[in-house]
């Protein structure tokens, strides 16, 4: 029934396939046509408005919108829109909302920061945000750091210094720390009382036998960076070898005494090089100045 | 022609609709290869400073594509204010202009690698990439613990050749190599020659010792080699910093 009377009031196309397929001709619905023609007008106002129409070897750069932004350094740039200027406008509204707060951290010394309570919450949680994006990789998110190559921040014994100073100076500049390996310069036996000497420095010696023999090998060997006292120097980042904080080998975790010392005879024999890299080209002198009293504060800052 | 003709001719329907759908892709992609600004001029002191790969970067290129990166990773660090303070200054067109092809991509599992370069140590590369859970407690990317291996570097000098026919920069001739000198600097120029293609690959790869192991060239060295150059070819402070935005 239905089908008849569709069949009177909608047009078909004309055609028909295996004599009685029909495809209708509905008009389109008015509210769809308006719709696009008001496409079609938006873009045609868009054209005006944004970079559009490429011309030659140029395009129209759009009129009537456009940015004006002022650059670091204070001038005032105007430009017809782009999404780079926008960028810029976007950075340079975010610089001068926090600028406040930027500008006190930039006069301030580091123990202002850590006395007003103000500045030093806006300081730690920007350094939040950029440990986690700069620095955790390496030293993990909570700066424990993994034993072996990349140190703890959370303790106290800083191989470069643990000074707010040497800390900046440490970021800013990077850092190429070598403990050489002595394979070829002992022998393997010297190699073992050595282990065990250093062991005994910290009160970990099983064999104080070995140790004797291995005190004059320390003298010789190790004392020029790591000093007579054993307790490191912070010009070359050399560790303090007398108290229970181990960098590169963990010997605590060691069970018996022969595992402590065979950790630490390997890295007698292979040696270590680690880098920690250089940022002064990465983050401005107040990100570096934040990080660092970020760390300070993290691990007993001296 | 009458709708019906086209309707009931599938060669005519299939030509026709070709037509009709590459326009969006002519009048979007074609202009631009005419506009000056397209890809931005990045010189100092008279020298381009964005440099094809060289032979080692470029093994590890091959070697990135191989284990597919690009499924996780972008190169292309979009002007938003977000990405500018997590990845660095955005991408130029001119940085992906030697890349056939380009790793933009749109999808970002891992984090965005246009600017990982120099941004952590070469030995953080090499633990991260064996197990990057140790270095790394979170991450859910896989271990390539294989690429260790050996590196297959007899064929770099071809795999140049086939970049310089899509017009890559690399010399052959001294014709082709004064060019270079003249556009880079003679120190560039000399690792873009293909004739020494190999002896740069395994010079570079022994001074950088980018895997930690001097004995031998590793598929490692030459990763770490394209990983660590990635977005470092822009000295951005030599330029102001609406200098190119101008080009937009």
């Amino acid at each position: 029934m239905s089908k008849d009377k569709t069949q009177q009031t909608v047009q078909t196309t004309g055609h028909a396939w295996d004599g009685d397929l029909q495809e209708f001709n509905n008009p389109l619905p008015s509210w769809w046509l308006w719709a696009f023609y008001a496409t079609v007008i938006f873009a045609i106002v868009y054209w005006v408005l944004y970079p559009t129409w490429p011309v030659g070897n140029t395009y129209t750069k759009g009129v009537g919108n456009d940015i004006t932004y002022t650059t670091t350094d204070g001038k005032e740039v105007t430009s017809h829109w782009n999404t780079r200027s926008l960028l810029l406008k976007d950075l340079a509204d975010a610089r001068a909302e926090q600028a406040k707060y930027v500008e006190q951290l930039k006069a301030a010394s580091y123990s202002d920061i850590a006395k007003d309570e103000e500045k030093s919450a806006f300081a730690y949680s920007m350094a939040k945000v950029l440990f986690a994006d700069n620095c955790a990789a390496c030293h993990q998110a909570g700066g424990n750091g993994v034993i072996g190559p990349y140190p703890n921040l959370l303790d106290d014994a800083w191989l470069w210094g643990g000074t707010f100073e040497k800390i900046e100076e440490t970021i800013r500049n990077g850092h190429v720390g070598n403990m050489p390996g002595f394979k070829g310069q002992l022998s393997a036996r010297e190699i073992d009382n050595l282990a065990e000497y250093v062991l005994s420095l910290s009160g970990q010696g099983s064999d104080a036998t070995k140790a004797q023999k291995g005190k004059p090998l320390f003298s010789s060997n190790c004392a020029v960076c790591h000093g007579q006292d054993a307790k490191g120097q912070i010009l070359m980042g050399s560790a303090n070898l007398t108290d229970s904080i181990w960098t590169i080998v963990n010997v605590p975790a060691a069970a018996t005494p022969e595992a402590k010392r065979a950790a630490i005879v390997n890295l007698l024999k292979t040696g270590k090089s680690r880098q920690m890299p250089a940022w002064k080209d990465r983050l401005s002198d107040t990100e570096i100045k934040i990080l660092t009293f970020y760390v300070h504060e993290l691990g007993g800052g001296q | 022609m009458k709708h019906e003709t086209i309707e009931t001719n599938v060669g005519w329907l299939i030509v026709l609709t070709l037509i009709v759908i590459s326009i969006g892709g002519l009048v979007e992609i074609v202009p631009l290869y005419f506009i000056d600004d397209t890809i931005e001029t990045v010189q100092v002191d008279g020298k381009d400073t964005i440099r094809p790969y060289t032979s080692l970067e470029l093994r590890g290129r091959d070697i990135y594509q191989r284990e597919g990166c690009y499924t996780c990773h972008s190169q292309m660090i979009r002007p938003f204010r977000d990405e500018d303070m997590r990845y660095g200054h955005y991408s130029l067109a001119a940085e992906s202009q030697f890349d056939h092809p380009f790793q933009w991509g749109s999808k970002r599992t891992g984090p965005d690698l246009a600017r990982v370069g120099k941004k952590y140590s070469n030995e953080w590369h090499v633990q991260h990439m064996m197990n990057p859970r140790d270095v790394v407690p979170q991450s859910i990317m896989p271990g390539y613990p294989w690429l260790m291996q050996s590196l297959h570097y007899k064929d770099v000098a071809d795999r140049m050749r086939a970049l310089k026919m899509v017009g890559v920069p690399y010399s052959e001739t001294q014709a082709e190599f004064d060019a270079n000198v003249e556009r880079y600097g003679k120190d560039v120029a000399d690792k873009l020659n293909i004739n020494s293609a190999m002896d740069n690959l395994i010079s570079q790869a022994q001074a950088g010792n980018y895997d930690g192991n001097k004995n031998d060239i590793t598929e490692m060295d030459a990763l770490v080699a394209y990983l660590q150059v990635l977005g470092t070819m822009v000295d951005f402070s030599k330029f102001d910093e609406g200098h190119f935005a101008e080009f937009r």
